[in-house]
């Protein structure tokens, strides 16, 4: 009988070697991938949270009107991508908390107490997760832009830009080399203006269409100021 | 759901387990650990890292990569994985991120209550004991914690104590953890002396944590380095590992012409 290694077990309690390998029925999964892409930046006294507005499941669309954006409060978007039945409750979850927090408080909530709040809420699921990668974008108490990304179990960090979703990785490196000036020699680096941010995003999500099946039909934007909430519908590939 | 009621102080320790239980299970009760029936999750979360922590004579270094993968993806280049708690303990955090980030907020709020209620603070030793104490319940779930304290009180100086969700709590002199810490502890076990003064210390955490993001494919992007004294902690300037790399090669280039030429 050959050693015992660890390398001979696949699932646990089940070696490799002697089982069976063809196909197995799985039992039901609560969890199902809608697909959809978000980006938020934060400009010096601006921020942009994006959403493409696909809803798909496998091969299939469920709607080409589905914008991930929620408005959370007048200096606040929230831009939610994954299991759309887990994005509805959790934003349901999040108003009402902003609600309790409005009614003890007399005040509303800022976007770092939303994202500290969010984390716990997500954290609070962390042995049956949201399965929802949140971005935040809003501006801060001193009026500057802020950026907030979530992994699913709560673990977050105040960003200047993120993607996030199914074409996250694709557009991050983007981002990374256009905003943040990574990766490139002896190139000046301008703060970014709120046109120039709003065309590059547009850009980007165009991009996005084009090489992620899970991306496209529109595209909305939410461009926070301190003069309020700005939303526009931009057409993608609907392909 | 978020309000903790406060308990009388000789079952504090009990009671923090449950407050813990309602922190985390919130307003759903069904989601409690329940390991014959966990769901299996659609998606990897951010694992891999190189921290490290000595103590020698000027007190203690921490030091840490900054990069956060899941899976196969770079999560975030720019992650803080040291933490202060308050201003005499450190905590390097290793492991899953979110795990990380949590725990170390709900340790900084039981140290601070314990502050406030017992109007001193606790020792490392003390505060180790309660975390390992905290996440002792979540054994044997997917909770991934790997945390160095690292700090400086008045009951003995210096301290380095290594706590993870396994249950160990360990004290000691030089730990490093992580997917880099083979390679981290290389470097360290070469150079690490008692009477090395602050500016080599620190270089030798750079150089370590330098070679390990160099060999271990999920540590990377850029070094904090944290130095805490009887002061308190100090930290420096975040540096990015690429500049360290160019000039590490341009050395050896420069070693490889000496040596071509000599023969």
């Amino acid at each position: 009988m050959s050693m015992l290694s660890a390398q001979g077990f696949g699932d646990p309690g089940k070696m490799k070697d002697y089982h069976y390998t063809g196909p197995v029925e799985h039992k039901f999964s609560p969890y199902a991938f809608n697909g959809g892409t978000v980006l938020a930046v934060a400009g010096e006294d601006f921020a942009i949270v994006a959403s493409d507005t696909r809803l798909s499941e496998g091969y299939s669309i469920h709607s080409r009107d589905s914008p991930k954006c929620y408005k959370l409060t007048d200096t606040t978007v929230i831009g939610c991508s994954g299991f759309h039945g887990d994005c509805l409750t959790l934003t349901k979850i999040i108003d009402a908390r902003l609600k309790m927090y409005k009614h003890s408080n007399n005040k509303t909530m800022t976007s770092g107490a939303i994202a500290a709040m969010l984390s716990t809420i997500l954290y609070g699921r962390r042995f049956f997760p949201y399965y929802v990668y949140n971005i935040i974008g809003g501006l801060d108490e001193e009026g500057k832009g802020a950026v907030y990304s979530f992994d699913p179990v709560g673990s977050y960090q105040r960003d200047t830009y993120k993607a996030g979703g199914s074409a996250s990785a694709m557009l991050q490196p983007l981002l990374d080399n256009q905003i943040g000036f990574k990766n490139m020699e002896g190139v000046e680096q301008v703060p970014l203006t709120q046109d120039k941010a709003v065309q590059l995003v547009k850009d980007v999500f165009i991009s996005a269409a084009e090489r992620d099946v899970y991306t496209g039909d529109a595209l909305r934007v939410c461009i926070i100021t301190k003069e309020g909430i700005n939303e526009q519908t931009i057409p993608l590939r609907k392909d | 759901i978020y309000l903790l009621k406060m308990n009388k102080y000789n079952t504090h320790t009990h009671t923090h387990i449950y407050m813990i239980y309602d922190y985390i299970s919130n307003s759903a009760s069904f989601c409690l650990p329940n390991h014959s029936t966990t769901v299996r999750r659609p998606f990897p979360l951010s694992h891999g890292t190189t921290t490290l922590g000595f103590i020698f004579q000027g007190g203690v270094i921490a030091a840490a990569d900054t990069r956060a993968s899941a899976g196969g993806l770079v999560a975030c280049p720019a992650v803080h994985k040291i933490t202060p708690i308050h201003s005499h303990l450190v905590v390097t955090s290793s492991g899953s991120g979110a795990d990380c980030m949590l725990w170390e907020r709900i340790l900084t709020r039981e140290i601070r209550l314990y502050q406030l209620r017992h109007r001193r603070r606790l020792s490392i030793r003390g505060t180790a004991k309660l975390l390992s104490f905290m996440l002792h319940p979540f054994k044997g779930t997917e909770v991934c914690v790997a945390l160095t304290l690292c700090g400086w009180d008045k009951e003995s100086g210096p301290k380095l104590i290594y706590v993870c969700s396994d249950g160990a709590r360990l004290q000691g002199d030089i730990f490093s953890v992580g997917s880099g810490s083979p390679y981290a502890y290389g470097v360290l076990d070469g150079g690490l002396k008692w009477s090395l003064s602050k500016d080599e210390a620190i270089s030798l955490a750079r150089e370590a944590v330098f070679r390990a993001t160099h060999r271990d494919a999920y540590s990377g992007n850029n070094v904090d380095l944290f130095h805490i004294t009887a002061q308190g902690w100090s930290q420096r300037k975040r540096e990015d590992l690429k500049e360290e790399y160019y000039r590490d090669m341009e050395k050896r280039s420069k070693d490889r012409r000496g040596k071509i030429k000599r023969e």
